[in-house]
């Protein structure tokens, strides 16, 4: 038996060195350990009593070497710290989708994926197949879908009660951020800028400034349009009734060379005329303007902006309601953009040019204002969901309660369908269920109530019937979410639950983790 | 010592080097080479096996730059496993070849061939000759070749009646993530297919079929576009979002004016000269936006890019153009809207335009990412489907679900008899090639039953899969199919209460699994061959 002697000694390598294989079980508990370090890492971000992260940056290297951020936002801290486990991965690109798509509800989706598999720890330990648990979950995301839909009410037919519904909203989202002091002033600032957008869901219309100093309160939404730039030398600071021609051309030399000064200043002295003819007073550039041709728009007192880039230039067009001009043939085709008021304001130790007056406002500016840049890089990211989210329901009218209602309500009907279902699906639907009511537990867990009791109550409540009770993370009791205004975009919620669903349905099939090597890195010699 | 066999010793005993730096080298041959082999093989088939059928799991995949893939696929899996161990390679060929051949079936292929390999290792136990059982194999093979032909039904393919294919597609989907919208994919699969499909020839020129995945919504949410979609916006921000009735401009030439390039030489002596190659350049621009103009062109897909001053030509024109569109993008649009790539603007004529209905932007959530989406096309045979999904795992395994879901449609169209999945097939094919076994008189009689019990390797997997106990089940089924003579049992996976995969549609082509047990025989044969393994010895430096 030498032969088999000698396979047994030597074992036939199958993989390339490095590669780590980790099969069924131990594939599952890495997968599940990975999940639920994720979800634990984050959850007690969760409600309008969760916590803030400071995240720092590495120290070494790279532009942001040592930069400290303080955080409440989940696809944030999750996009900053580095991982290795290939499911926490997963829930990481699942919370990135849900920012890019809704922009808020990261922090849930994430939370809910984790509690998911947390549960079907249990049931595996039960000798549930995994395929069994799927077809559970399928049957209970339908069912909560269902009822969810049910619930989501849409008031966008009678606009004041669909502002009211936008503030709401906007107060829910921001109560958990650094800016729930003053909710009500910022939510009326971002309703107002969203609704100034009539329907649109690009938010590049909206700007967002921070500038250091002074105390929060005392941001503000500007009506104009604020472009952070300089107005060139000897040029007027304040204009009335300006006619803005905005333009992306290049006010440099030309790219041949070509000897002697003189042609140079012809061509541009041309240039500079040919504009002067479209009869306007202000000229904004995307790109730079020269001191030749500074000078001469100067001696015709014409005020000259060069530097705004693209960003700001479309927005001018939006704003202003001007074309963006390149060439300068035909000065009668070309709409001028129009305002009342061009002046120099200083905010902080600034200069921004505002434009005020204008005559289509589909673009606006947020100017924010805090006392450190931590807070302010927070308000930003706040406000930006808080953005996202009143956008996305303009365009998806449908709302349902927040506060843990709608979770609850959802898992209210899971547990029903479980025991109306036979066989082992129906202890994964329960587990379902389990989960959805981990959220409300764990908001209340936030705020140090004892959350066993006020699940409890608002489980009885929902029950009962009640299905618009959640928590008051204020007093500490369940209440009704109609009266305190707590209200959700339906299209959030959806998105939380079917996406966190597919992640953990996704993690749950997994048994088998291949995992290659790391690329070597070969150092960088060249700079050596 | 395995390697004795290659030194020669000459009439004073000194040993001869045969082979130049022997000593370094590894190698392994007779018997041992086999076992080895046999190991190997069936370690990756192992690896796969649990993959199978639809309650079979998925794998996870982490990339050397920690990228991952999770997926049910058995020859995106083998691919991405950094298999080093020769007959693990071949494996992967073999899983490969499946793929490319047929699309669907790379994970039952490598369960098949570990099999046969395992079976192999007792033949050889027993001492049977490894070729002598290859011999075997072959003919096998060939019973189970000759009976799947007799077994297989002929299965309609009718335009107006897609639901046949649609059940088909949807075995194949059954195994996959997406098995959650199974019914919407396979629509969707079925639909692409018919609308490029060439039915005089029987084919599908897949290169009509294009998949763009983009994450964010649900799966549900995937939709069948008959058109094409385009990762780009308009050149300006400006232009109008949406366009009616397009007549399209493709063009494959730089739109900006003629710059003089380095290599021309130009001179430029005086300001008149200068003037005038100003003057030129302006004219040569507008005559461009005048010959599109002229075509009756109202909407311009550019491959090259073009400069502000043109951008906002084509404005103040009230052209819209696309700037920056791929190749093979610019093809599809070619092609969809039945226009001609133009390459220069002097053979722009009417007749090369190509029409779309209906060119709009689709915008995403929150991101200001567009894209561009050309429906309604004069030749609507080339169509896109658009995946969507919650992360981008899913999305990614999604597209390959797709993937095999219309190679699966095209093989019908090619060849319309189907056989019973659910492992039906097999079992049939392995009662018959028992059969078989007892009527030949050589030893290669242990090799053919040592295949028919090979071919049962798949029926247990997909048992053993979805919870039930392996042999019992399908000793069940087979000795149902004996007696009731019919070879469309096979083993209720899903647990719906009966075997008749007939009556549960679990159907698959049989030109797949023709290819799947030859595929499989001739690599088990090739492996069974070689005796003898040389590696190169580690480099001395």
């Amino acid at each position: 038996m030498r032969g088999d002697l000698n396979t047994a000694l030597n074992p036939i390598p199958l993989y390339k060195q490095g590669v780590e294989e980790e099969k069924s079980e131990l594939a599952r508990l890495s997968c599940f350990a990975g999940a639920m370090a994720v979800g634990d890492l984050i959850k007690t971000t969760l409600g309008p009593k969760g916590m803030d992260k400071i995240l720092q940056c590495s120290m070494s290297g790279g532009p942001d070497a040592g930069k400290l951020l303080v955080t409440n936002d989940g696809a944030t801290i999750l996009s900053k710290i580095g991982i290795d486990n290939p499911v926490a991965k997963v829930l990481v690109d699942i919370s990135k989708v849900q920012d890019d798509e809704v922009g808020d509800g990261t922090t849930s989706v994430v939370v809910l994926a984790s509690e998911l598999l947390r549960e079907t720890e249990n049931l595996l330990a039960q000798k549930i197949h995994p395929q069994t648990v799927i077809a559970g979950w399928r049957k209970a995301t339908d069912e909560a879908l269902r009822v969810l839909e049910g619930i989501a009410k849409n008031n966008s037919a009678n606009p004041e009660q669909f502002r009211k519904d936008l503030m709401n909203i906007a107060r829910t989202t921001l109560s958990s951020k650094i800016l729930q002091g003053k909710k009500d002033y910022f939510a009326k600032l971002c309703v107002d800028a969203v609704l100034k957008l009539h329907g649109k869901t690009d938010l590049q219309g909206i700007q967002i400034i921070k500038r250091l100093g002074n105390n929060m309160s005392d941001s503000y939404l500007e009506e104009g349009f604020l472009l952070e730039k300089r107005i060139g030398i000897n040029m007027p600071k304040r204009l009335e009734n300006a006619r803005i021609l905005i333009a992306n051309t290049p006010m440099d030399t030309d790219k041949v060379k070509v000897f002697g000064a003189r042609l140079k200043k012809k061509k541009m002295k041309d240039k500079v005329n040919k504009i002067l003819q479209h009869n306007c007073n202000v000229f904004i550039n995307r790109q730079l303007i020269y001191d030749y041709p500074e000078q001469l728009f100067a001696e015709k007192g014409v005020m000259a902006i060069e530097h705004a880039d693209f960003e700001g230039v479309e927005r001018l067009a939006q704003v202003l309601g001007g074309d963006i001009v390149s060439t300068f043939d035909t000065p009668d085709k070309v709409r001028l953009g129009k305002c009342d008021l061009i002046e120099e304001i200083i905010i902080g130790e600034d200069k921004l040019i505002k434009f005020s007056g204008v005559s289509q406002g589909q673009a606006c500016t947020i100017i924010l204002r805090g006392a450190t840049q931590q807070i302010l890089d927070e308000a930003e990211r706040s406000i930006h969901d808080a953005l996202c989210v009143l956008s996305q329901t303009v365009r998806e009218p449908r709302i349902c309660y927040g506060g843990g209602a709608a979770e609850m309500m959802m898992a209210t009907a899971v547990s029903q369908l479980a025991e109306k279902t036979p066989g082992k699906e129906s202890v994964a639907i329960e587990s379902f269920a389990r989960a959805l009511r981990q959220l409300p537990t764990i908001i209340a867990d936030n705020a140090g109530y004892d959350s066993a009791e006020l699940v409890a109550n608002l489980r009885a409540a929902h029950t009962a019937g009640k299905s618009t009770y959640g928590l008051d993370m204020d007093k500490g009791v369940t209440a009704d979410m109609v009266d305190l205004g707590i209200v959700e975009s339906y299209h959030l919620k959806r998105q939380v639950v079917s996406s966190a669903a597919e992640a953990a349905e996704m993690v749950l099939r997994i048994d088998n983790i291949i995992r290659a090597p790391p690329r070597q890195r070969q150092r960088d010699m060249r700079n050596h | 010592m395995p390697s004795v066999g290659t030194l020669a010793f000459d009439e004073f005993g000194r040993p001869v080097l045969i082979l130049r730096g022997q000593e370094s080298k590894k190698r392994l041959f007779g018997i041992e080479a086999h076992k080895s082999h046999i190991l190997a093989g069936k370690a990756v088939a192992d690896t796969l096996k649990t993959s199978l059928g639809p309650r079979g799991m998925d794998k996870c995949m982490v990339s050397p730059d920690g990228d991952i893939t999770i997926t049910n696929d058995g020859a995106t899996i083998l691919s991405m496993m950094h298999v080093e161990n020769e007959i693990g390679k071949l494996l992967v060929q073999l899983s490969k070849s499946q793929d490319d051949e047929i699309g669907d079936g790379t994970t039952g292929v490598v369960v098949l061939a570990g099999a046969l390999l395992e079976q192999a290792e007792a033949l050889l136990d027993k001492g049977i000759h490894p070729i002598r059982i290859a011999d075997g194999y072959e003919l096998a093979a060939k019973v189970a070749l000759d009976h799947l032909d007799k077994i297989a039904e002929s299965y309609p393919l009718d335009l107006k009646n897609l639901d046949p294919l649609v059940n088909t597609a949807m075995t194949t989907l059954g195994s996959k993530i997406i098995n959650r919208c199974q019914r919407q994919m396979a629509e969707i699969a079925v639909n692409a297919i018919m609308n490029v499909v060439d039915m005089e020839r029987r084919d599908v020129n897949f290169e009509l079929i294009k998949v763009q995945g983009k994450v964010g919504g649900r799966l549900e949410d995937t939709m069948l576009v008959k058109g094409v979609v385009v990762d780009k916006t308009f050149a300006h921000p400006q232009m109008p979002k949406e366009v009616r009735n397009a007549k399209i401009a493709i063009l494959t030439c730089p739109f900006e004016p003629p710059k003089p390039k380095t290599k021309h030489k130009l001179d430029i002596t005086n300001v008149e000269d200068y003037k005038k190659l100003r003057e030129y350049e302006k004219e040569k621009f507008t005559e461009m936006i005048k010959s599109i103009k002229d075509a009756g062109a109202n909407l311009v897909i550019c491959q090259w890019g073009f400069d502000d001053e043109a951008n906002h030509l084509l404005l103040s024109q009230e052209l819209p153009a696309v700037r920056w569109v791929g190749g093979p993008e610019i093809e599809l649009i070619a092609i969809a809207t039945g226009g001609r790539i133009v390459p220069r603007f002097q053979e722009l004529t009417a007749d090369k335009l190509g029409f779309a209905g209906h060119v709009y932007e689709l915008d995403f959530g929150t991101t200001s990412e567009h894209m561009l989406c050309i429906e309604q096309c004069k030749k609507s045979n080339t169509c896109t489907i658009f995946v969507r999904g919650g992360n981008k795992m899913v999305v990614e395994e999604a597209k390959r679900a797709l993937h095999d879901a219309l190679c699966v449609v095209r093989n019908l169209v090619r060849d319309n008899r189907i056989v019973y999945g659910g492992g039906a097939c097999e079992i049939s094919c392995a009662i018959e090639v028992a059969k078989e076994a007892n009527k030949i008189a050589t030893i290669e009689q242990y090799a053919i039953r040592a295949f028919a019990d090979a071919l049962e390797s798949v029926p247990l997997a997909l048992a053993e899969n979805s919870g039930y106990s392996p042999i019992k089940t399908v000793a069940d089924v087979k000795s149902a199919q004996i007696a009731q003579n019919n070879p469309s049992l096979g083993i209720d996976c899903l647990n719906t209460g009966t075997n008749d995969m007939k009556s549960q549609l679990v159907i698959e082509t049989l030109i797949g699994k023709r290819q799947q047990i030859s595929l499989a025989t001739q690599l088990v044969r090739m492996i069974l061959k070689i005796d003898d393994i040389r590696l190169p010895g580690e480099s001395e430096e």
